[in-house]
């Protein structure tokens, strides 16, 4: 059934419904990629029985004639930040190690609703803080990527949902669920040749998500194409009285609306984000993906973000302040790991199972965001922090003013191999670069292909939209797949 | 666990807001072993001697990059509050949940009699 793996959500869906082929083969051929797929590490917790049962389900349906959920007979895979209930969930950390939810997370729960099955979770950077993946406590993500130049260097597959852009570009699942706290969709997802959506903050809940960052964090799908981003946003987004910062809307019919007719838009290029030293493959994909836009109608303007140098700065005080704040629960009591050494109190044990528990990376950022909300230090980094956010937001503001959308560069290179960047904490943060200015103001965000860099690897496109507008960016996202034909894949190594 | 409290204004902090209100855009903040040792416990993680030393020049790395957000000039400018504009609902004050005690305790490290155990705390 190996051809199977090759669709994509909606080809899925559709075929499914047709009775072209049923859901159960549809799961068993990605259940068999998956299980022989261990040299990319992708899966942390393989699932084939609940992918099963929900084809099972969606077979009866039809059979039935019932109806049949937005995802239904669709297997996907679940980033290990949801917590799915009876399904071992660690955030990719040795501090839940062992846990077990007793709940099902918002999002996962509406995937359920609408028919998903779950092929299993997703390795992921520990606590999503890494842009490459390593910094999982079980080990990286391969990517399925190879440079051409014979080398095979292993590759990061980005982050820090590098589980599910590996796993969603070498047919292991045709779509995955991806978090995006300042670009952990869109920068994997650019490396791996897949498209992304960062839904608006508050379009997807964060309840029974673990929680990172939480002013920024969005859960949104990771898929082959802008389509099957549109059915899988419109399955996991929703209000939930479960999370206070959940938008009580209803969730348009993106797939419905999709058009790559761009007529009477303006999209805008914002020129602080021509940073020195940028590859001139990544200049050219830009030139390329201006002169696309324009090809679907659209009016090219230049614009300006004045504050965008500050925005990765700002984003490393804001997301580790609310880091160490959210990982002060793991304290070894209620759940996770327990570090008890011989004769500890109550202090020590605390103390010895975070250290024991958390990675390097995550103990990075939870020293640095307790330093700079401790007494003395709040204001200097803090308050102004949150000053300069508010500057950020009012840039897109302005910019809204003379467009509708802005186009960029997802990220400033392809994908690096893995250890290149990982001993410099800074270098890894730089590519967040274009990524990190619309996490802090919530905006709609997309990553789609827009061709090969010299080595042969993916590079992609991003678009912003206004909050609310996932549709535009939706539909941006669509005018650049039409002209870029995207088909490149990954040689089969694994 | 507080992580918010603990570590008092040093000579650092003053010099840098005296820097910020001058205009300075380089400010002078650094961290030495007391103070990553001071961090390391407000939040709650052991750290020895050797990941002391090797943290300083790491955190001072980051900490020096963060601060030229203290070049921008921020006057009358409000603190983010809400990315999104929203209003907090009020919900109808009923009990929506509980009653799971198990399920609460079937994650716990050590639990006994229905509850949480940790080390004894007071002697």
């Amino acid at each position: 059934m190996s051809e199977l793996t090759d669709l994509g959500i909606a080809a899925i869906r559709d075929g499914v419904r047709a009775g072209d082929f049923t859901a159960r083969e549809v799961a068993e051929g990605f259940i068999s990629a998956v299980a022989a797929a261990k040299p990319l590490n992708a899966f942390l917790v393989e699932t084939p029985d609940h992918a099963l049962a929900a084809a099972d389900a969606a077979d009866k349906a039809r059979a039935d004639g019932a109806p049949m959920g937005g995802m239904a007979g669709v297997p996907i895979g679940m980033k290990d930040l949801f917590c799915t209930e009876g399904v071992a969930t660690t955030a990719a950390s040795g501090i839940l190690d062992g846990f077990v939810p007793q709940y099902e997370s918002t999002v996962s729960a509406n995937l359920w609703a609408a028919g998903a099955g779950m092929l299993g979770k997703l390795n992921m950077d520990q606590f999503a803080m890494g842009s490459s993946n390593e910094t999982s406590a079980f080990g990286n993500v391969i990517s399925p990527w190879r440079r051409k130049d014979g080398g095979n260097a292993p590759l990061a597959p980005g982050g820090s949902s590098g589980g599910s852009s590996a796993a969603v570009s070498a047919r292991l699942c045709p779509g995955a669920t991806g978090t995006d706290t300042g670009g952990s969709i869109r920068q994997p997802a650019a490396f791996v040749g897949i498209s992304g959506i960062k839904p608006t903050y508050g379009r997807c809940s964060r309840w029974g998500t673990v929680a990172f960052a939480s002013s920024l964090d969005q859960a949104g799908p990771m898929a082959r194409d802008v389509r099957d981003c549109a059915i899988m946003l419109g399955a996991m987004a929703g209000f939930d009285v479960k999370d206070a910062t959940s938008l009580e809307l209803p969730v348009p019919d993106w797939e419905a609306r999709l058009s790559g007719d761009l007529k009477g838009k303006r999209i805008g290029i914002p020129r602080e984000y021509r940073v020195d030293g940028m590859p001139d493959d990544i200049e050219a994909l830009w030139e390329r993906g201006i002169a696309w836009l324009k090809d679907a109608g659209a009016e090219i303007v230049e614009v300006s973000l004045p504050h965008t140098k500050y925005a990765l700065p700002t984003y490393y005080i804001i997301a580790p302040a609310e880091a160490s704040s959210n990982l002060a629960r793991y304290d070894g009591v209620r759940y996770g790991l327990r570090d008890l050494p011989e004769g500890a109190g109550l202090q020590d044990m605390y103390a010895a199972t975070r250290a024991a528990g958390f990675g390097a990376e995550v103990q990075r950022r939870i020293m640095i965001g307790t330093y700079v909300l401790s007494a003395g230090f709040y204001d200097a980094y803090f308050t102004q922090a949150q000053k300069v956010r508010t500057l950020i937001a009012r840039d897109f503001d302005d910019a809204w003013k003379s467009c509708d959308l802005l186009l960029t560069p997802t990220a400033p290179s392809a994908a690096f191999a893995l250890g290149e960047k990982s001993a410099d904490p800074l270098a890894m943060y730089l590519n967040d670069v274009f990524t990190v200015p619309s996490s802090l103001a919530g905006l709609p965000a997309m990553s789609v292909p827009g061709g090969l860099d010299a080595d042969g690897l993916p590079l992609g496109l991003q678009i912003i939209g206004p909050a609310l507008d996932e549709q535009g960016v939706l539909n941006a996202g669509l005018a650049i797949e039409e002209r870029a034909g995207f088909t490149a894949r990954p040689g089969k190594w694994w | 666990m507080s992580l918010l409290g603990g570590a008092g204004a040093t000579h650092a902090c003053v010099l840098f807001l005296m820097h910020r209100e001058a205009g300075a855009s380089r400010a002078c903040m650094s961290v030495d072993t007391a103070t990553v040792r001071k961090i390391a416990s407000l939040a709650r993680i052991r750290i020895d001697d050797a990941q002391a030393e090797a943290l300083v020049p790491e955190l001072n790395n980051i900490l020096g990059w963060i601060e030229q957000l203290g070049e921008v000039d921020v006057t009358g400018v409000e603190p983010m509050t809400a990315v999104i504009p929203n209003h907090l609902r009020l919900r109808d004050d009923v009990v929506t949940d509980g009653n799971v005690r198990d399920k609460v305790l079937a994650n716990a490290p050590q639990a006994e009699h229905g509850f949480f155990t940790v080390p004894k705390v007071i002697e």
